[in-house]
């Protein structure tokens, strides 16, 4: 729970909130190659940090907390499996290098948690849906996605009071085997989907009662602008794409060991 | 009986839903615990039966603390009909739906039976037993949710809004049943915003706001009282205000009755004529 409640949108105004959803996205994406392109720890250092920044000023320090702390379980299994698989691979003398490069692949998971968490905490299902729009989807399905997300928290809140409800009634979930297990779920399942279908086809006439696709040409209170603060991000992700792809071909990244030499000489 | 000592909640979102309560509910009470949307109700009873555990302060059922039972092993003794019934119906039929709680606690298929008829008997839903519970109305999915709790006959018994979407026949049998549970020393917790409702039984009377009790007492006393009222963003039954108006003619203030009403104004007129003769 504690790593979707990291990745909810919260209204705050900010001014990475005010960006283009659009410009977000491709910085998302930018920072996706970028973290993919490097094994080595210390750009993927750099990746992290730079980045803590745009934390403060979208000011979801907190959540974004959360969504680390919701990472770390994952994160602590990449490392280990990666520690172990290259240690039984390479053996004890390159121990140093085995351990700089599962703490770099684990620290891409985290860049990577890191700049969608970034995403998602600042950009509105409606803005989402705006950039949809804008990108020539059809307004259905831009609808029916915005919905969708929108349904997330509520359909959560709700399994948790059928929970509640059931075990109210003397059910125990963590009790029986793994097929009683299972089935200790109907009670809840059904409940939720029929709540869930009953709430959509109330939805559907609410909509319709008040005149939903009546016009064929929709217009947006709000309309998506590129404004300043866009063109700077897609500016600086663009040099940082940039940089990255040079310097991945002709700067050859130091290990931070050999910057420290205290630790090889272990 | 129930003991909540001190007790703050807070919920994972930060909301502190309960700020320091403290309350002592005795075997065979009758309780209506009344506020304002929000002011926590729901938050409390659910401590009754350990679905919520306090973030301080501790709750004890029959001396046992909520920490230290399991939620199944509390509803044996508390059962809890939660406000909206969509929340717990699943089964094919009524029969069954009413049947779950029984055999979720280990009841003989006899009992189980034997049970299944005395509790759709007593709610009316007999010529339901073999409908599906998505094809009734609303009012009566919530009879049937009251009903599959009833049927193991718990000691003590929590209503979270049971009046609502009830009309006035049904809202009638529910008093009468509240009455019988108290003959029988059984606990009844309800939870509720109807003002008429709680003026007709008379029960105690626990007024929440903003997380806090703000008064506790005798529903004669609470629902005559503006001043307290005011603070949970409730007005008081209609006969009482009634008699709040015309408090300066001498009528009393504190009648929530409609039938002790009737008599006070029958003497009154009686009195009138008399001096006037
Ligand atoms: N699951 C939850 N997560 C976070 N906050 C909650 C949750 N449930 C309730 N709250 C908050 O706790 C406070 C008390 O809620 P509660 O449901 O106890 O009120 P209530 O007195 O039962 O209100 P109502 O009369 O509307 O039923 C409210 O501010 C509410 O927003
Ligand atoms: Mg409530």
């Amino acid at each position: 729970m504690s790593m979707f409640e990291g990745l909810k949108f919260r209204k705050v105004s900010s001014p990475i909130h005010d960006l283009d959803p659009r410009v977000k996205f491709f910085y998302v994406i930018a920072m996706f190659a970028v973290a993919v392109m490097y094994m080595e720890l210390l750009p993927l250092i750099v990746l992290f940090l730079i980045q803590v920044p745009l934390v403060t000023m979208a000011k979801v320090t907190k959540q974004w907390i959360k969504s680390m702390r919701g990472a770390a379980f994952f994160a602590s299994i990449i490392f280990f499996t990666n520690f172990i698989f290259s240690y039984l691979y390479q053996g004890q003398q390159a121990l140093p290098s085995i351990l700089e490069y599962s703490m770099a692949m684990t620290l891409r998971f985290i860049v990577l948690v890191e700049s969608f968490s970034i995403f998602f905490l600042t950009t509105s299902p409606d803005h989402l849906g705006l950039a949809l729009e804008k990108s020539h989807v059809p307004y259905e399905f831009c609808f029916a996605f915005t919905t969708a997300v929108r349904f997330v928290p509520v359909l959560a809140e709700e399994a948790q009071t059928i929970m509640d409800a059931q075990k109210a009634r003397g059910l125990e979930l963590e009790k029986g085997n793994i097929l009683k297990r299972v089935r200790n779920y109907i009670p809840i399942l059904i409940p939720l989907i029929v709540n869930a279908i009953r709430r959509s086809l109330e939805l559907a006439e609410a909509m319709e009662s008040r005149a939903w696709g009546a016009t064929k040409n929709r217009t947006n209170l709000y309309e998506l602008k590129l404004r300043r603060g866009d063109y700077i991000l897609a500016l600086l992700t663009v040099v940082m794409l940039v940089l990255a792809v040079y310097a991945r071909w002709h700067i050859p990244i130091p290990r931070i060991m050999e910057i420290f030499p205290w630790k090889a000489s272990r | 009986m129930i003991e909540v000592k001190n007790v703050h909640f807070t919920y994972p979102s930060g909301v502190e839903a309960l700020q320091g309560v403290s309350l002592k509910i005795r075997n065979g009470e009758f309780v209506a615990i009344m506020g304002q949307n929000g002011a926590g109700k729901t938050t409390l009873v659910k401590h009754f039966n350990g679905l919520l555990k306090p973030s301080k302060g501790n709750v004890l059922v029959d001396g046992m603390d909520t920490r230290d039972v399991s939620v199944a092993t509390l509803a044996r003794k508390v059962g809890f009909v939660f406000q909206n019934p969509d929340h717990q119906l699943f089964s094919e039929t009524v029969e069954e739906e009413i049947a779950f709680a029984l055999r979720n606690f280990g009841f003989k298929e006899n009992v189980i039976k034997r049970r299944v008829t005395w509790a759709l008997n007593l709610l009316g839903l007999t010529q339901y037993r073999k409908t599906s519970p998505f094809m009734l109305s609303g009012g009566e999915r919530k009879r049937v949710a009251l009903a599959s709790v009833l049927a193991w006959n718990p000691k003590i018994l929590i209503l979270d809004e049971p009046t609502i979407g009830q009309d006035y026949g049904q809202k009638e049998k529910l008093r009468q049943f509240i009455l019988q549970m108290k003959a029988q020393k059984k606990t009844v917790v309800i939870v509720t915003h109807d003002v008429e409702f709680v003026a007709e039984c008379n029960p105690r009377v626990v007024l929440m706001s903003n997380g806090k009790i703000v008064a506790d007492g005798e529903a004669r006393k609470i629902l005559t009282s503006p001043e307290i009222l005011e603070k949970a963003a409730i007005i008081p039954p209609e006969i009482s205000r009634v008699f709040l108006e015309l408090s300066e003619f001498g009528f009393p203030t504190n009648v929530i009755d409609v039938y002790e009403a009737g008599e006070i104004i029958l003497d009154f007129w009686e009195a009138k004529n008399r001096e006037h003769v």
